[in-house]
């Protein structure tokens, strides 16, 4: 197990040491980024800009202007906030390459609050022409995820959360296609697609119905955007019913996504996120139970579903 | 030339009915000079040109400015200029990247420092000697994300960035020392660090001495305060907040016209 933050600094490094363009931009971050030995090893390559995300991310946007492959990271809550439109403006309109790395995203940390989580992210950036978003299941697809980024040319979000992550993929050897969600079982009884650190819950969620004889299909949405209406639809067509998880508010997210893209074609849709509230304080583990989009809640909010 | 660019500004603004005249007015011998005399590399034919001098319009509302003149360097053609303010013209009410020369999209303001510091930083990290020119407005220094680029610039050392601020005075809702004081701005930049100086950037002998004196090398990001007067060479403008974005109907669009042609036959004559 390994943070999926950990994982995207350590490859970004590998890729930086042979790639002297590629430039990681951060806001006293360093530490909660992970970005410690990147600094520490290729200053050249290192911008610090202090507490200041809207600079960060107009800088980013310049230097990728001039040619350099951008990562700027942070914690996702102030990229997707406070510089929100450095980030429409000066990527997705002006179309920079720049990759916002967000960490610690959605209520990663925890008790300190709603200052420090960031639930409403795909909401805001899906509708940023221009704007790429992606919320990787795990380290492994992380990883591929920074290697593919590094000559991608478009600006991207990636959101990450700050725990180690339990691997959904075992090995190297599973698809990576940009745009495109893996199935990670097939079933025909529903669907659950989710996005970031809740396929995990939602892949052990369907291994557990299978074994109580729900034939359940687990879909990997890591891609946001572009998004994979086609799975969306097969699944639709196939299974009848499709359950949504994400770390995010229920408003605007992959459960809207989904919804949006089956109007013409309607099943019934369980959305489990955030609900709009303020988020009970706890530990991201205890926040994700009491909302129901960890294992358990899956497996029960599935189980009721079919019986309903 | 910049009575030209100014006839032409005030035609294009007229005939689209919008447009921020008093502004482009006042940072239009600015312009002029900028992509006439000071910076290098400024070819249509070769837009990208890596080592060219690098200009951020911060300012973009007076983005009609800057599309005179890239008409004037050839960047623009004058069928696509006329097309100002038409449905699905190329030309926005702000910079765009889609208008050959303009480097990056802008009109939210505030941000064009920051993305200038990412230009100069990409200088000196390539070892290039390219340098960024990043226009800013007055009324546009309430904007606090400018003084975050401020401070990165200094702690960067980046004297290959020259940041102008247009100094007409006005902003939207009149004169800006009653919306937010900026009587102490020059000591305010000296104080992040920057190597202030002031022109007349009214007068284009000032702008040009000024720009050819300046010191490229002295480990310091530098501001030019530009003394300007709104609405700068239309006589019924000058100074006048009202002119911000004001319409021109037929009768001051003639005597715009006339104002502007009468002194470029006047210095026509001398010549």
């Amino acid at each position: 197990m390994i943070a999926c933050r950990k994982m995207f600094t350590d490859t970004l490094l590998e890729l930086a040491r042979q790639d002297r363009d590629i430039i990681a931009v951060t806001t006293d971050a360093r530490g909660s980024v992970t970005l410690g030995d990147f600094a520490g090893e290729l200053p050249a390559q290192f911008v610090e800009c202090g507490i200041a995300e809207q600079d960060a991310v107009g800088i980013s946007a310049g230097l990728a202007h001039s040619g350099k492959k951008v990562f700027c990271c942070g914690p996702a809550c102030f990229y997707v906030a406070r510089a929100l439109e450095q980030v429409k403006v000066d990527l997705a309109y002006s179309r920079n390459p720049v990759t916002i790395l967000g960490v610690s995203g959605g209520v990663a940390y925890g008790a300190l609050g709603t200052t420090h989580h960031s639930l409403h992210d795909i909401a805001v950036l899906r509708c940023f022409p221009g704007m790429n978003v992606v919320l990787p299941s795990d380290a492994r697809y992380t990883r591929r995820l920074v290697q593919f980024l590094t000559n991608f040319g478009q600006p991207c979000y990636v959101r990450v959360g700050r725990a180690a992550v339990p691997d959904v993929y075992e090995n190297d050897d599973f698809d990576f296609e940009p745009g495109k969600a893996n199935m990670l079982l097939d079933g025909s009884d529903l669907t659950i697609i989710a996005t970031g650190e809740t396929v995990y819950h939602a892949y052990q969620a369907g291994l557990r119905l299978q074994q109580q004889g729900v034939k359940a299909r687990v879909l990997d949405s890591s891609w946001i955007k572009p998004f994979d209406c086609e799975a969306v639809l097969k699944a639709a067509a196939e299974t009848g019913r499709i359950i949504t998880v994400e770390e995010h508010s229920q408003f605007g997210g992959l459960g809207a996504l989904v919804t949006e893209t089956l109007s013409e074609h309607p099943v019934p849709v369980r959305i489990l996120g955030i609900p709009d509230e303020d988020v009970i304080h706890g530990t991201n583990t205890e926040i994700f139970h009491h909302y129901g989009i960890d294992t358990d809640g899956i497996f029960k909010s599935a189980l009721e579903f079919i019986k309903s | 030339m910049a009575e030209k660019n100014r006839r032409r500004l005030v035609e294009i603004v007229y005939r689209a009915k919008a447009g921020h005249i008093g502004g482009d007015l006042s940072c239009l011998n600015v312009l002029t000079a900028l992509y006439f005399n000071v910076m290098k590399g400024i070819n249509a034919d070769d837009p990208k040109n890596p080592e060219r001098d690098r200009f951020v319009l911060s300012k973009g509302h007076c983005v009609e400015a800057l599309y005179v003149t890239l008409e004037a360097k050839g960047f623009l053609n004058s069928d696509t200029l006329d097309t100002l303010g038409q449905f699905g013209s190329v030309l926005s009410g702000h910079p765009t990247i889609d208008v050959p020369g303009i480097e990056v999209n802008s009109g939210a303001l505030g941000h064009g420092l920051s993305i200038g510091v990412g230009m100069a930083l990409a200088a000196k990290m390539d070892g290039k000697d390219y340098r960024t020119f990043v226009l800013m407005g007055d009324g546009e220094q309430g904007e606090g994300s400018i003084y975050e680029a401020a401070m990165a610039a200094h702690q960067y050392g980046l004297d290959n960035l020259i940041a102008m601020i247009d100094r007409n005075h006005l902003q939207i809702s009149g004169d800006t020392e009653h919306v937010m004081a900026l009587d102490s701005i020059g000591e305010r930049w000296s104080a992040f660090g920057w190597d202030v100086v002031s022109m007349n950037g009214d007068s284009m002998h000032d702008i040009v001495q000024t720009f050819s004196n300046m010191e490229y090398t002295n480990g310091k990001p530098h501001l030019i305060i530009s003394e300007t007067t709104k609405g700068k060479g239309v006589s019924f403008m000058e100074g006048l907040a009202k002119w911000h974005h004001g319409v021109l109907n037929a009768e001051q669009y003639e005597t715009a016209e006339k104002e502007i042609s009468d002194r470029i036959k006047k210095m026509e004559e001398e010549v």
